[in-house]
């Protein structure tokens, strides 16, 4: 089976140490995690992983299942890129020298929408966020300038399908009253 | 000197040390034994369990291995959680070895250990170590505490969750300063965690679709594991097999949830199990799979397994739907729910001219493997003919726990069960020096059975110090070495796979009598034939705990045999 891109959400209660149990998963596989980023999620104190993986399909399903099998994982999804809107950010650092002369890309980094963010008289920071080919596009363009620093998030993504956590959530409470009941 | 022994449970809210919370939430829990070793990052624990000495029976073994290995062997027999107990650093460490064990093989355990006050976390201290990173990899949960606040909702957090679902270890870490802290004390049972679905629902449909594919199939076959125990479901079990005369196999840790003897219960599967029902398992029309994980031993070459059979896979984790196996028809749920929706579609039907498969395989195995097992040509004595033995002294009702290799296949092919979790083994794992410190917790969780510990010569030698643990207990478990003077099943391997090179397996034993009665553990030693029949009697008519050293053949082989990376059905003969 082929690989592709996958992106795994893991939906968790926030928890130290769930991050290494999680990561443990892959790594028993040997599957190397290309981007990970951790954040709250729209439930309030649920957080989500978001985990980008070059994998096969049959892959990621039996990862998903034992993601989810973890104590404080309440739900997890895989999505292939198609289903989702990501985006990363990417920073880069550059000479003060080289920029300020060079017309050619100063008009092409507002050509693509990538945003100034510092500028003082030694360097400039650059900011792009976009899909990983966009900044990786700036990247190449800026390359033989010397960049002075480099450094790129892992991908936040949101799927297209729902996600449907807070029902998930609602039924564990439906169900702890009829359990509470039994007890 | 003698400090103040504690008799009455305290009143309901009390302000009382994280230490001796720690007490309390066992005896709130109904933890009767535990095993463990004491140390520094521990002490205010084992000071409490001074007091609560008559409540709460402490039992020291002599490694830490020892105590979680016990305490597995304590919750085998009994569907309790097994509890060990240990300080931080080396003696957490120590206990990875069962708990990676109970992981595998599905063994609810509490592990308990010491650590170095918070302060200290993270400075190399004496004896600090990541014990909760180390055991993340092999626990279904674990959590260290560092506030004695947190001690009463972790406690009961980690026994709701060792014991439910499918059942695994948890490990407690609770730093020193926490043991020391005072905390207002309530005990609440948990009875639910919001993002944890112990037991999945059940969709009716697919039971529904699964009792079609059993009533239609003309060549249906059984595999059940280690789920059925857990699950209580045995009587369903037998119900399903004598309605619908299906003819049902075990994997290892499956062994004993249906008597041996059942005109059914065609034997063990996998890479040492029977002739027929590996065999046959490439020629079913269905295979149902109930309770058990498809491990590699039981399949051996996944690609050319049941690929003719519509599987049907009763299953409690939903992670092992389709893992090795593809089930055209999962039925995920609690097997003692499913089985019994079951049951209400099933015809009953008899598959007569289907068991005779089997029955003529079994014939062509006795001929060829057990009859030989049994009744050797060769002068010295041969491992089968010991398990018979102890089975025409225990008529099938002792609880036999075996170590890893070729004994511990031997005893799981012909020990007699007439009981459900009669049979201790590690399974998955495959941990030697499994049985000697998992005997002494058996016996202790079931004190009124017989428990019998069958060991090879290697793996006795790995936790050969537990003997201490039932000199001080005077638990009375009989332990039965078969001494091949080899590392038996890594010498078969030698002489089949490469080339009879016989690297680091032939070994030079001590005198085991020797050390049995160094310890005062009354013990005897048989090579003859004709004196094995009275050895073994009087080791199983002994009160007291019994070490019986039997010389057994050096180079005999275990049969049948899946080899690695052969089909089921290429199972050897010879």
């Amino acid at each position: 089976m082929e690989t592709k891109n996958f992106t795994v959400s893991v939906y968790t209660e926030n928890n130290p140490g769930l991050l290494s149990r999680i990561a443990a998963i892959f790594l028993k596989r040997h599957i190397n995690i290309e981007s990970i980023t951790a954040s709250p999620s729209e439930v309030p104190e649920v957080m989500r992983f978001i985990i980008g993986v070059q994998i096969t399909e049959d892959q990621v399903k039996k990862v998903i299942g034992q993601i989810e099998k973890q104590i404080e994982v309440i739900k997890a999804f895989y999505h292939t890129d198609e289903k989702l809107i990501s985006q990363e950010i990417a920073l880069y650092k550059i000479r003060s020298s080289v920029f300020i002369e060079d017309f050619d890309i100063q008009a092409f980094i507002k050509k693509i929408n990538a945003r100034i963010v510092t500028v003082s008289s030694q360097f400039f920071v650059i900011e792009k966020t976009g899909e990983r080919h966009e900044t990786e596009s700036l990247y190449e363009k800026l390359k033989p300038y010397g960049l002075m620093q480099f450094v790129r998030s892992g991908t936040v993504a949101v799927s297209k399908e729902e996600m449907p956590i807070s029902r998930i959530l609602e039924k564990f409470n439906n169900q702890k009253l009829k359990h509470e009941e039994l007890f | 000197m003698k400090s103040e022994v504690l008799t009455a449970p305290a009143v309901e809210t009390a302000t009382i040390t994280g230490a001796e919370a720690v007490i309390r939430c066992l005896l709130e829990e109904g933890v009767e034994t535990i095993y463990g070793y004491p140390g520094g990052a521990i002490m205010p624990v084992y000071d409490e369990l001074y007091k609560f000495q008559n409540q709460l029976h402490h039992v020291l073994t002599r490694h830490e291995q020892g105590a979680s290995h016990a305490a597995q062997g304590y919750a085998r027999v009994t569907g309790k959680v097994g509890v060990a107990i240990a300080t931080s650093g080396p003696g957490a460490t120590n206990l990875i070895t069962g708990i990676a064990d109970a992981q595998i093989d599905s063994t609810p355990l509490v592990c308990i250990t010491g650590q170095v006050a918070s302060h200290l976390l993270g400075s190399d201290a004496f004896q600090e170590t990541d014990i909760v990173g180390i055991s993340t990899p092999v626990t279904k949960w674990s959590y260290q505490i560092n506030k004695a606040s947190e001690i009463p909702e972790i406690f009961a957090k980690a026994f709701y969750i060792a014991r439910s679902g499918r059942p695994g270890p948890v490990l407690i870490d609770i730093t020193k300063d926490a043991q020391f802290a005072s905390l207002d004390f309530i005990y609440k049972k948990c009875s639910g965690i919001r993002s944890y679905e112990p037991i999945p629902e059940i969709n009716l449909l697919n039971v529904e679709r699964a009792a079609e594919a059993i009533n239609k199939a003309k060549r249906p076959m059984i595999v059940w594991g280690q789920g059925v125990i857990l699950g209580g479901a045995e009587s369903l079990l037998r119900e399903l097999v004598e309605k619908t005369g299906i003819p049902a196999a075990w994997t290892i840790l499956g062994l004993s949830a249906l008597p041996t003897d059942h005109p059914l219960n065609v034997g063990m599967v996998g890479m040492h199990g029977n002739y027929a029902p590996n065999l046959l398992t490439n020629e079913c029309d269905v295979l149902i799979a109930i309770g058990m994980r498809f491990d590699d031993r039981v399949t051996g070459n996944l690609a050319r397994y049941a690929s003719q059979a519509k599987v049907i896979h009763f299953e409690i984790d939903p992670a092992e739907i389709n893992k090795n196996v593809y089930a055209d028809i999962p039925v995920l749920g609690d097997v003692k729910q499913t089985l019994k929706l079951l049951l209400e579609f099933l015809k009953p039907n008899n598959h007569e001219a289907w068991h005779q498969y089997f029955k003529d395989c079994l014939a062509i195995e006795f001929e060829k493997i057990i009859k030989k097992d049994f009744y050797p040509e060769r002068p010295k004595l041969g491992m089968a003919e010991v398990i018979e033995e102890i089975n025409s002294c225990s008529g099938g009702n002792a609880v036999i726990v075996s170590d890893v290799g070729q004994h511990q296949m031997v005893a799981c092919r012909y020990s007699k069960f007439n009981r459900t979790r009669s049979n201790v083994t590690s399974g998955g794992l495959g941990t030697m020096g499994f049985a000697l410190p998992a005997a002494i917790g058996a016996k202790m969780g079931v004190p009124h059975r017989e428990v019998v510990a069958i060991i090879g010569d290697g793996g006795f030698q790995m936790t050969i110090q537990e003997l201490g643990t039932i000199f001080q207990t005077k638990v009375p478990v009989k332990i039965v070495i078969l001494n091949n003077g080899f590392l038996g099943m890594v010498r078969q391997w030698q002489q089949l796979f490469f080339d009879k090179r016989y690297a680091s397996t032939e070994m030079l034993n001590p005198d085991f009598v020797a050390i049995a009665r160094g310890y005062q553990i009354k013990a005897n030693k048989v090579s003859e034939r004709q004196l094995l029949k009275g050895a073994v009697k009087e080791m199983m008519d002994s009160k007291e705990a019994f070490l019986l050293e039997v010389e057994v053949e050096q180079e005999e082989n275990v049969f049948p045999m899946v080899p690695t990376g052969a089909a089921v059905s290429e199972i050897r003969l010879e």
